[in-house]
């Protein structure tokens, strides 16, 4: 798997807030940052055979391959993984499929206009059927009010604040930070808004400990990756960025994740589920948290971000609050510039894969914060859920 | 106790409905696997210790603690507009160690470590759900 894959394009769409895409349709959109993409590596819809996704993503494979004149598709992926914490799992099952010849030029992409769908903040009642396990399990949550990712993360933060001593005012260094990254990304949503730490603490309660800076933005977009092997990405239009190790997975007893079950082990409690997946990262790259130039960390919650920080070692355990208040996170100067183009919290909310794309730019020397000679970055993708994660190099 | 919130009611499977009768008459019961006799829930099929399927249901003191809260200032649904906020609870309990319930807090200021006790809510004429209050005792 180490290096066997490359992403040798990347594309976004324009992005905006929750509802504002109005001049097509979200599958539109896709198809349009598809076309982008593959333009991007120097290819062309001939060259593409495979296409992966995730979070049953409803523009499905089949229409994208027809719609775009794509004359063979070999491979489709959708993972398992949930909702956003298959960014870097379907970056992975493009790598596997490239990795084992079952295709040669994989396409990953993600569109979400939310305003033509139902809103993810909004409480999942009413999807209940009744029969399948997920039914059951929401059986325990629903009728106590934890209905989405919001409360259910707010859980787990909370117990890190009275384990560790985390503050609100930790995670408004985190969500400052990846501010301030985004007014310098044009591309991003909150680009023209600063906000400051006395902005955070004012902003009205979500979910306590959450405020509403603290939660992502709900945004309309679409990004789109495309990979091949490394033979064929030195002659693509960029340098290719290699997939050095991924990871997929869960914890013992996490269930479908913290929005809806609390029943993993004690120890797991005040984590981001991505302790494991970061230990097999380490291991088949065979570097420490100290060869990672940069991070793009899962940041539907502020106070996620601490907790993948420690998950993945680039601080100690507990001292995740601390770590993100000295500066550790932002660009350029912090010891682990992290979320450099504003993250979900502040660039877009396109479940994550906004993260991929913003490494690739990293590694490829193109991002508006450049991080100085970029050569290995970390990505997560949704913490507190089973999840997926990636090391990239240039 | 007043009205109850508006909470959507919970789907029932043949998993879990023995969790639920029990509820309705005001007990507060828990799975154990008759092979190892490891406690679990929410309720499943199999042990996940020892992957026994014979299972009993055993009943609980309804006394734990707060494990970890959250307060919920947002009506994700229209119809909990007048009732928030409300707080939620994980809470830990005293005599089933490793099971925690999600739930709610009724009576009292939520904080990790406060010790509750169960109250038995019916929402619905089929339905009993478990709360909790500070514990009075």
């Amino acid at each position: 798997m180490k290096d066997a894959a490359a992403i040798v394009g990347i594309a976004e769409s324009e992005y905006t807030k929750w509802g504002k895409l109005e001049r097509c349709t979200e599958y539109a959109l896709a198809l349009e940052t598809i076309v982008k993409a593959v333009a991007d590596a120097g290819l062309t819809m001939d060259d593409v055979d495979g296409f992966a996704s995730f979070s049953n993503d409803r523009n499905e494979f089949c229409f994208v391959a027809t719609d775009l004149g794509v004359p063979e598709v070999r491979y489709a992926g959708m993972t398992w993984i949930v909702g956003g914490g298959g960014a870097c799992a379907a970056i992975a099952d493009a790598a596997m499929a490239i990795a084992t010849g079952m295709a040669k030029c994989v396409v990953v992409y993600r569109s979400i206009a939310m305003g033509q769908f139902r809103r993810f903040g909004r409480a999942l009642a009413g999807d209940v059927q009744g029969v399948r396990p997920q039914d059951a399990a929401l059986g325990f949550a629903l009728p106590f009010g934890l209905f989405n990712a919001t409360i259910g993360m707010a859980l787990l933060v909370r117990r890190h604040m009275h384990l560790y001593g985390t503050t609100t005012e930790h995670l408004g260094h985190v969500a400052v930070t990846f501010r301030r990254h985004a007014n310098r990304n044009p591309a991003a949503v909150m680009h023209d808004r600063p906000m400051t730490l006395a902005d955070h603490a004012a902003a009205p309660r979500i979910v306590e400990p959450f405020g509403l800076f603290d939660c992502c933005l709900e945004t309309d977009g679409a990004n789109a990756l495309v990979l091949v092997a490394p033979d064929r990405a030195r002659d693509c239009r960029h340098r290719p960025v290699y997939v050095m190790a991924a990871a997929q997975g869960s914890g013992p007893r996490h269930g479908c994740g913290a929005w809806a079950m609390h029943y993993m082990p004690e120890e797991d409690y005040a984590t981001g589920n991505t302790q494991r997946l970061a230990r097999t990262l380490w291991e088949t790259a065979g570097i420490d948290p100290g060869d990672v130039d940069c991070a793009q960390l899962y940041d539907h919650y502020s106070g996620m971000v601490l907790l993948q920080l420690e998950d993945f070692g680039f601080c100690r355990r507990g001292e995740g609050g601390p770590f993100a208040a000295s500066g550790a996170l932002a660009w350029p100067d912090g010891l682990i510039p992290t979320n450099t183009a504003g993250g979900s919290l502040s660039e877009a909310y396109i479940h994550g894969l906004n993260h991929v794309v913003e490494a690739v730019k990293q590694l490829r020397g193109t991002a508006v914060n450049q991080v100085a000679n970029a050569e290995i970055c970390a990505v997560a993708s949704g913490s507190g859920i089973p999840t997926s994660a990636l090391l990239l190099r240039r | 106790m007043s009205d109850p919130i508006p909470f959507p009611l919970p789907a029932i499977t043949d998993d879990t409905r023995p969790f639920w009768d029990a509820c309705r008459r005001r007990e507060l019961r828990v799975q154990r696997c008759t092979s190892c006799g490891t406690l679990r829930h929410p309720p499943a099929p199999a042990c996940w210790q020892c992957r026994g399927f014979a299972h009993e249901w055993i009943a609980l003191s309804g006394l734990g603690t707060v494990f970890s809260h959250a307060v919920v200032h947002r009506a994700f649904l229209p119809e909990l507009a007048s009732h928030v906020p409300y707080t939620i609870v994980v809470v830990a309990l005293d005599d089933a160690p490793g099971i925690r319930l999600v739930s709610n807090l009724v009576d009292g200021e939520a904080r990790i470590g406060l010790p509750v006790e169960v109250v038995f809510e019916d929402v619905a004429p089929e339905v009993t759900v478990p709360r909790f209050r500070a514990r009075r005792s």
